[in-house]
């Protein structure tokens, strides 16, 4: 019988890290050494977690399934990174940090790991300036700040358009000093396909190498799991194209409960989808609300071009619908709106499947040289995509999944509910409720990996001194390797008409279309029923080529894809049960008369937390309660 | 394959390097690709002849790619000859059919060097790279020592030229495009990232010696070609290279501590 337990420490909230700190066990500096851990996956997350293991002392196996820990799709984050530092001196603390962040979530995350996260903020900026990270900077050379989707106060710290960048960069080289002083031993193309769990506890991985094909068993006292978010599930997403879920699915599978994977956030400003054999969908940055106004045409099916549409005739509709807000309304709120404008049968584009983010009126206020210096990269970027100049013709964009908040249930100490097995990241659930705030990612990951896992591991590593790990010859091992091999290579066997390609796109299509940017009752229950058929005629039908023994991306895809659709129908499933509209989740039954997603903190302010039942048995769902001592919960306005 | 917003479409003659592995021997495969939309990347036309070839039981072509969006530099193939296409200041995945004419021919081929053995088909081995940040690409700096960021001011015309350095993304186009296959350029990229900033001069000269002659042990010599720069994705500038040989010989000097004055 699985309880959850979070594990929040005692004591008032400003003081509850701290507390907690000090009552955790310790493992003494020369006995580190006698410890082995397994972190897979080497983005922010992992890679910061792997240094900073490494530098305490603990012998650090690290994996990743690309070429090089510095590809993670961390890389791509362009906007920045918040910390509650106050350098401008406008108001921001930790606690307003953590306030904006609760309430940003929509009242759906634990107070306490969120008020933690504002702490070890501060600390994020220090560690990653000292690594050299060449944060933008004032003239007096003190680091510059911005503010960013929509927050009141300046705290984002950025790097550029290259945050990601920059901070993984930054975790990478600490992880490359460590591979050079012996403390990690990197494991670069090994995807793991499970972990292995022994007396209730987690043991070890299995992994493939992606370049022979050979299963291996790796096994250590604890294993870390920072192996990123599930927003391919859509297909087409913001995310890498490797962006998968299977070591979280995986590890669901041997026991770990899964939190809210119904969460997702759809980002507003994406390039809208231009063809059939589009592949991915690109961001462009949030930042581009500032000075662009959004707008689509009133009347209905306009075949006018933008220039065409006269003054009067244009429908700022986030303006008139948000007056004090505006264009700088929250992701759901944007996201949604578009959706509603276009399905209504305003979109603008070839497909009519976009909105105006149009920057004629800034270019005139400032001039093109002013927007240019502040957008230029973007604007070229999208130049390239479309074809289309932005500085002479509107852009256009539409909402596209980016980033999800659901994920892997941990406890205070990041410990999902298998011993042991820690996950940290975008994978876990933990910090962001429903709705995720502009520049918070990367907070996490990097709170996560440098200042939280390397003080909790130390209470379920100290009573294991000398205790010898599980060895690789022991019967779970060869199971789980014996298992994963069969899995592997049996693809290769179906022999059927369709690419994995093919699959995944048509699962993309059904997730979108009924678990996408609104749900409702009817619609899901159709993705209940068409999600299982779907994976029954991809199992017997999927055309996989090419040997198992050496490098096969089609391969290494179908198991992906595989694990996304058993994940696909969880997620379909949380959806549905959860009857209440919040942050990213909107149930079209519940909202206000004015179309806004409608919370139920009566019947609704818990985690759901899903447990695997085994492929043919519903799962079963475990409630973790949300009590709000710190923060008043209302429904949020940006009117 | 269905409907694209401006339909317009190319017909193309493909050669690509096929290889089955780092001992194997390859050769090119010659293939008719028509129907190409113009709005597809380069990387979607390689998608979209992988179907093809699916469909007719031929194995796909493994080519290496990621986040397609010029930043994680994963992809990256010599095309007719080009590292990363002809498009400038352009990776691979950036790069979009509307710049072919219907009836091109383009060869299209993995980064040939030494130093990066081909794996499969269009993928190569980069790890040499690695190498050289072990060597040395990094500040010390363990977690939880610093610092509060604002006690290290640095003068913002020396982080931008940081962030300049730094922008390289580790793709390997200039170590394919130089006849040398040095790789000169990526190495001064992150040598002048850390040895700029004030953070990095505790470590500089040995950081300096480390990298250079780890990157000497992996790749061929610089003779000032500048073929890097112009295949860089990034447009990393060719200065950062003699600002790199000017530490590289203060690094020699037998005080160390009276090379930084
Ligand atoms: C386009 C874009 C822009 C963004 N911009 C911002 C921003 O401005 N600010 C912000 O805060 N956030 C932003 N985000 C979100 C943020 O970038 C991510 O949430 C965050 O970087 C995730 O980091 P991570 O370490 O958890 O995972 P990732 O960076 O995704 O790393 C996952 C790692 O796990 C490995 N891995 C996964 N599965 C396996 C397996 N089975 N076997 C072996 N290895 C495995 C991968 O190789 C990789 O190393 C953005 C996201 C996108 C898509
Ligand atoms: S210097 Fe330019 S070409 Fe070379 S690896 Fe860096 S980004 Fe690529
Ligand atoms: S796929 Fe990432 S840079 Fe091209």
């Amino acid at each position: 019988m699985v309880v959850l337990d979070a594990k929040i420490p005692y004591g008032p909230i400003a003081e509850k890290w701290d507390n907690h700190k000090f009552s955790v066990k310790l493992v003494n500096p020369a006995n580190k050494r006698r410890f082995d851990v397994i972190v897979v996956g080497t983005g922010l997350a992992g890679a910061s977690a792997a240094a900073s293991l490494a530098e305490l002392g603990y012998n650090v196996k690290a994996f990743t399934f690309h070429d090089s820990p510095r590809r993670a799709h961390s890389i791509a984050a362009q906007g920045g990174i918040n910390a509650a530092k106050n350098y401008r001196n406008d108001g921001d603390s930790v606690y307003r940090l953590f306030y904006d962040t609760v309430k940003g979530g929509d009242y759906r995350s634990r107070e306490a790991n969120v008020y933690r996260l504002a702490q070890v903020s501060l600390n994020i900026i220090d560690q990653c300036a000292a690594q050299g990270v060449p944060f933008a900077r004032e003239y007096g050379g003190l680091l510059a700040n911005r503010s960013f989707g929509g927050a009141q106060v300046s705290r984002t710290f950025y790097a550029r358009g290259q945050t990601g960048q920059q901070l993984l960069l930054g975790a990478y080289q600490a992880l490359a000093a460590q591979v050079k002083a012996g403390k990690v031993t990197l494991y670069n193309r090994s995807d793991m396909l499970d972990v292995v769990v022994k007396d209730g506890e987690a043991c070890g991985i299995i992994t493939r190498d992606m370049l022979t094909g050979e299963v291996h068993a790796h096994s250590a006292h604890a294993v870390v799991l920072a192996t990123g978010g599930y927003g391919n599930v859509y297909y087409l997403s913001t995310n890498a194209m490797a962006c998968n879920v299977t070591a979280a699915w995986r590890a669901h599978r041997k026991g770990a409960l899964f939190a809210n994977p119904c969460y997702t956030q759809i980002h507003p400003t994406c390039i809208p989808v231009s063809d059939e054999f589009q592949s991915k969908l690109t961001l462009m940055s949030e930042s581009l609300r500032n000075d662009g106004r959004i707008w689509v045409p009133r009347q209905f099916d306009d075949a006018r071009s933008a220039a065409e549409i006269p003054e009067s005739e244009r429908y700022y509709y986030l303006e008139e619908k948000y007056p004090s807000f505006g264009n700088l309304v929250p992701r759901d709120v944007a996201s949604r709106n578009a959706k509603t404008v276009v399905d209504e049968g305003r979109g603008v584009g070839p497909l009519k499947n976009g909105v105006y983010l149009d920057f004629a009126a800034s270019i005139a206020r400032d001039g093109v040289d002013a927007v240019r210096e502040r957008y230029g990269n973007l604007f070229d970027m999208y130049e390239r995509i479309t074809g289309e100049d932005p500085y002479k013709l509107p852009m256009r964009i539409y909402p596209a999944t980016h980033y999800t908040m659901g994920g892997l249930w941990v406890d205070y100490n990041l410990m999902t509910t298998v011993p042991g097995l820690y996950c940290l990241g975008e994978a876990n659930f933990s910090d962001h409720g429903a709705n995720r705030l502009g520049a918070s990612a990367l907070m996490q990951g990097l709170a996560d990996g440098y200042f939280v896992l390397p003080y909790t591991i130390g209470d379920h590593l100290a009573p294991k001194l000398g205790d010898a790990t599980v060895p690789t010859t022991d019967p779970v091992f060869s199971e789980a390797l014996r298992e994963v091999d069969q899995r592997t290579r049996s693809w290769t066997q179906v022999k059927g008409t369709h690419s994995v390609e093919h699959y995944h796109r048509e699962l993309g299509k059904i997730v979108w279309e009924y678990c996408g940017m609104a749900r409702n009752e009817t619609g899901l229950n159709k993705a209940l029923t068409e999600i299982p058929a779907l994976r029954e005629e991809f199992r017997k039908n999927v055309k996989v080529l090419g040997s198992p023994d050496g490098v096969n991306q089609q391969l290494e895809k179908v198991n992906r894809v595989d694990d996304f659709m058993e994940f696909a129908e969880l997620k379909v499933r949380d959806a549905l049960h959860r009857a209440e509209s919040c942050g990213g989740h909107f149930r079209e039954e519940s909202q206000t008369p004015e179309g806004e997603a409608l919370r139920d903190d009566e019947n609704f302010a818990y985690v759901a937390a899903w447990e695997w039942q085994g492929p043919d048995t519903d799962p079963v769902l475990h409630k973790e309660d949300l009590a709000f001592e710190n923060v008043q919960l209302t429904q949020r306005s940006y009117k | 394959m269905g409907s694209t917003a401006n339909g317009k479409t190319l017909n193309l003659k493909l050669r690509i390097w096929r290889q089955d592995g780092p001992a194997a021997v390859g050769s090119f495969l010659d293939i008719d690709a028509d129907r190409i939309p113009v709005d597809a990347s380069f990387l979607e036309m390689l998608d979209l002849i992988n179907e093809r070839l699916i469909e007719d039981g031929v194995e796909p072509i493994t080519f290496p790619h990621d986040c397609r969006e010029g930043i994680c530099g994963t992809c990256g193939v010599m095309i007719n000859g080009q590292a990363h296409g002809p498009e400038k200041a352009t990776a691979t995945c950036q790069l979009h059919m509307r710049k072919f004419n219907d009836g091109d021919q383009i060869v299209i081929e993995p980064w040939r060097a030494a130093a990066f053995p081909v794996l499969k088909d269009l993928m190569v081995d980069r790890r040499a790279f690695d190498r050289i940040i072990e060597a040395g690409g990094y500040i010390s700096a363990p977690t939880g020592t610093p610092q509060d960021a604002n006690e290290i001011p640095v003068p913002k015309e020396v982080a931008d030229t940081a962030m300049d350095a730094a922008a390289c993304i580790g793709c390997g186009a200039c170590v394919a495009a130089c006849p040398n296959s040095a790789a000169q350029l990526f190495t001064a990229a992150k040598l002048a990232h850390l040895n700029v900033l004030p953070q990095g001069q505790p470590e500089r000269w040995k950081r300096t010696e480390a990298m250079v002659e780890t990157m000497e042990d992996f790749f061929g010599s610089c003779t000032n070609h500048g073929e890097c720069h112009e295949a860089c994705p990034k447009e990393i500038s060719l200065d950062f290279i003699a600002f790199m040989n000017r530490d590289y010989i203060k690094s020699k000097t037998k005080n160390r501590s009276l090379a930084s004055q």
